[in-house]
Parts: structure tokens; C-alpha cells; sequence
């Protein structure tokens, strides 16, 4: 059901569709923001006829004065119309003020439409201008919402991939195996280390087993009781762990927050570490030749 | 309104502070995000390693803390006036610390911890000031040397 203060905006939508596209992709051209470098011409026309579509849609269908709400059920359409073709744009390296100013661009077309159709009614014009105004602009902002929700998501994917890819467990020796830790080991990551080591460790039959923390920038006591329950765990399965790579400012305060790391081997570097671990398995490194 | 505040003074004189950075803690990644600002602040100003992870570490304690106990708060960094001092101020809206002299006791945990955090946080940081009351939130201001 048409409201009356949308009767003009929704008669030029229907009479004057494919023109207002033309247009529209003309505005894009004229501020730089059509991108046909990214796009054909056909692509940019469907995307545009798309999203004018589903706005026709919800003018015709939505409450656009005082209470108009994007996330009304009646701009459904439009909402994932804009969500796809952002979503497109980005892909291919539209920036967001592009994309944004790509949207508001289809203010010119209606504005002059408007214009030419309630030229003896002054008070309509501003009222029809204001309303198309915030139609558009709210439109333009939700390009950047979904934007921002699009980085975010890849940003959470990244930093899950990392998760994985920052726990490897490395065989350096028969029995001998090397758990290197970089950054900063929060308990979901303690927990996702604690599995793949203890896994590795049956595996491969370990005996001895080096953490190495020399890439962990913080030990705070979180940190630290994780790292003693690991040594922990490690030592109820029946290997030794050694906790290597504590630098001098480490030590001190790991000293200060009155850590106690008991029975726990520490060395200040790996390569102490490694000639203990191979010791204990029963192997020495020897010089072959003098050089 | 029964507060009880313990520690040594904090700021060395109450010259005007200059915000550098403020976060709100939720998530055990702004405890990250805070205490790698802090480190990247003093490094800056030319803060010697030590003093560095020191604090970081002291930070880091304290913001964990925020969040763990505190349902979350806030983390405003602060320099004073002659650049000498960097100061933290951490807030939250948890329940508060009933007996701050307990809580500093090595060993005393309420949430399974080492019971070892907010003694240490003191131990590593120049300055520390703890401002509670049970039902009040936490208030923990901290300072290091530049």
C-alpha cells in the first residue's frame, strides 16, 4: 500500500526506470566511482537495475516517513542486494567511499526527476527531496556496515588460521620433539596446544619434550600456569619437558610475580635444551673434524 | 561510600596527565592489545627491555584481572607532564575486592588462578594504588618509570 508522501517518488521509479539506471551509471561515471577498470559495463548496468528494483520494492512496500527503519522486513530485498553487490565490489578493490558514494550517486537522477515533476509545489519538492535524502543516505551507510562486517570476518579467519598455524609440534630427534610458541598464548591457545602436543607425544613415542618461548614476548602468571600445566601433562604421560628460551627479563619477572616453577627443567636457550634432550635419549653431538 | 585503598603513592607530583591511549577490556586479546601499548609507548620514550616486559607484564596482569573478575572495564595510559612517568589506570565494574589485603596474599585465588597476579603486578610496577570496595568495582592505578 503506496503511502501519499511516496506517490511521486514511486510514479518516477515505475514510468522512468531504465532511464534513471542510464543516469545513474552516468552520475557513477561523472564522480569517478563506476570503476570500469573492475567492471563491464553490462555488469555495472545489472547491478544497478538490481538495486533500483528492490528500492522501487521498498518504497512501494515500507513505512518511509517517521518511522523508517532499514532493517524493516519490506527493505529485505534491497538489504541483500546491497550486501551482495558490496560484497562484489570489495572483492575486486572497491574502497568503502567509493562504494558509498556509488550508492548516493542516484540522488541526482531522482532529485531532477522530482524536480521537473512538482515544480509548482514547492513544500512537496523539499518534503519528496528529504525523503529520497535519507532513503539514500541510510542505504550508503549500510554499505559500509557490511564492509566493515566483511573485514571483520576475514580478520577472524586470519587470526583462526593463525590459532592453527602457530602450534606446530616438530620432530628433532628420535623421541625428541620441539614445541616453538610465538606470541601470546591465551587459553584457548593454551588448550589448542596442550591437545596437539600430548597427541604428538603418543605419536611419535616422545621422551623428551622442549617448549620453547623465546618468541613469547609476556610471561604474566596466566601464561605461566599454562605453561605448568603443559609440563604437567606432558610428565604424566612419561616424558620429560624442558621450558626453553627464557631471557634475562623473563627470569626477573617471572621471579617478581613469585613463580615457582618447581620440578620443571628451564634453559635459557634451545640449544642447551636440545644437548640435554639428546643426552637424555642417549645420543651427544660430537665435533667430526676440526675446522 | 568504604573504600580502602592500599599500596605506595602513585603519581610522583600531581602535574597534569596527557591520555595517550584508552581501551575497554572484554576480551583476552585487548589484555594483549593493552599491555602491547604500553610496551610500545615505553619503547618509544626509550625504556630500557627490562623495564619494559616489567611492566607489560604488570599491566597484562592487571587487565586480565579486569576482565576475569571485573567483568570488564577500562584501560587508560597516561604520561605525565614531564615525561618521566607512565601511568595506568584500569577500571572495571565487577564486585569488587572485599579484602585487598587477602588478595594480595601470595597463593590467594578466588577463580582457580596462581594467586600470584595482582602481588606481582605491585612487585613490578614503581608505583601501585588499588581503590575498592565490595559492589563497587576495582580501581587499579599503576605507574613505571620512563
Amino acid at each position: 500500500m503506496p503511502h501519499s508522501s511516496t506517490v511521486n517518488i514511486l510514479h518516477i521509479l515505475e514510468t522512468d526506470f531504465s532511464m534513471i539506471v542510464e543516469e545513474w551509471l552516468g552520475t557513477q561515471v561523472h564522480e569517478g566511482v563506476k570503476r570500469s577498470d573492475l567492471f563491464s559495463d553490462a555488469e555495472s548496468r545489472a547491478q544497478n537495475a538490481e538495486l533500483l528494483k528492490s528500492f522501487a520494492k521498498g518504497v512501494r512496500n515500507a513505512a518511509v516517513d517517521g518511522d523508517f527503519d532499514l532493517e524493516d522486513a519490506a527493505w529485505e530485498d534491497l538489504r541483500a542486494v546491497l550486501a551482495d553487490v558490496t560484497k562484489e565490489r570489495v572483492k575486486r578493490g572497491v574502497t568503502p567511499t567509493e562504494m558509498a558514494t556509488f550508492v548516493l550517486a542516484l540522488k541526482a537522477p531522482l532529485f531532477g526527476r522530482l524536480e521537473a515533476r512538482l515544480n509548482d509545489d514547492p513544500a512537496s519538492l523539499i518534503r519528496e527531496v528529504l525523503l529520497v535524502t535519507r532513503l539514500v543516505d541510510a542505504f550508503a551507510i549500510y554499505t559500509n556496515e557490511v564492509f566493515i562486517a566483511e573485514r571483520e570476518q576475514v580478520i577472524e579467519r586470519q587470526r583462526e588460521e593463525m590459532l592453527e598455524l602457530s602450534t606446530p609440534v616438530v620432530e628433532l630427534w628420535d623421541r625428541v620433539l620441539t614445541l616453538p610458541l610465538i606470541g601470546t598464548l591465551d587459553s584457548a591457545r593454551a588448550q589448542e596446544v596442550m591437545e596437539n602436543l600430548l597427541q604428538t607425544i603418543l605419536e611419535r613415542q616422545a621422551e623428551v619434550v622442549i617448549v620453547d618461548i623465546t618468541g613469547v614476548s609476556t610471561v604474566d602468571t596466566q601464561v605461566a600456569q599454562h605453561l605448568l600445566r603443559a609440563a604437567a601433562a606432558v610428565r604424566l604421560m612419561g616424558a620429560e619437558c624442558i621450558i626453553s628460551g627464557i631471557s634475562p627479563m623473563i627470569a626477573q619477572t617471572m621471579v617478581q610475580l613469585g613463580i615457582d616453577v618447581g620440578t620443571v627443567s628451564t634453559r635459557s636457550s634451545i640449544r642447551t635444551a636440545l644437548a640435554d634432550a639428546l643426552k637424555t635419549v642417549g645420543y651427544s653431538i660430537q665435533k667430526n673434524r676440526d675446522s | 561510600m568504604h573504600f580502602r585503598s592500599c599500596g605506595v603513592p602513585n603519581a610522583p607530583d600531581t602535574s597534569p596527565l596527557t591520555v595517550l591511549a584508552r581501551l575497554s577490556l572484554k576480551t583476552s586479546r585487548d589484555v594483549v592489545a593493552a599491555r602491547q601499548t604500553v610496551a610500545r609507548e615505553m619503547k618509544a620514550r626509550g625504556t630500557s627491555t627490562i623495564r619494559v616486559t616489567r611492566f607489560a607484564t604488570a599491566v597484562s596482569e592487571i587487565a586480565r584481572n579486569a576482565i576475569v573478575h571485573g567483568d570488564g572495564g577500562e584501560i587508560s595510559i597516561c604520561i605525565d607532564a614531564r615525561k618521566e612517568y607512565l601511568l595506568v589506570e584500569c577500571r572495571d565494574r565487577g564486585r569488587g575486592i572485599g579484602d585487598v589485603e587477602q588478595a594480595m596474599i601470595e597463593g590467594f585465588t578466588t577463580a582457580g588462578g596462581l594467586g600470584r597476579g595482582l602481588g606481582g603486578a605491585r612487585r613490578l610496577s614503581h608505583g601501585f594504588e588499588i581503590v575498592t570496595a565490595p559492589g563497587e568495582g576495582t580501581l587499579v592505578r599503576m605507574s613505571a618509570k620512563l
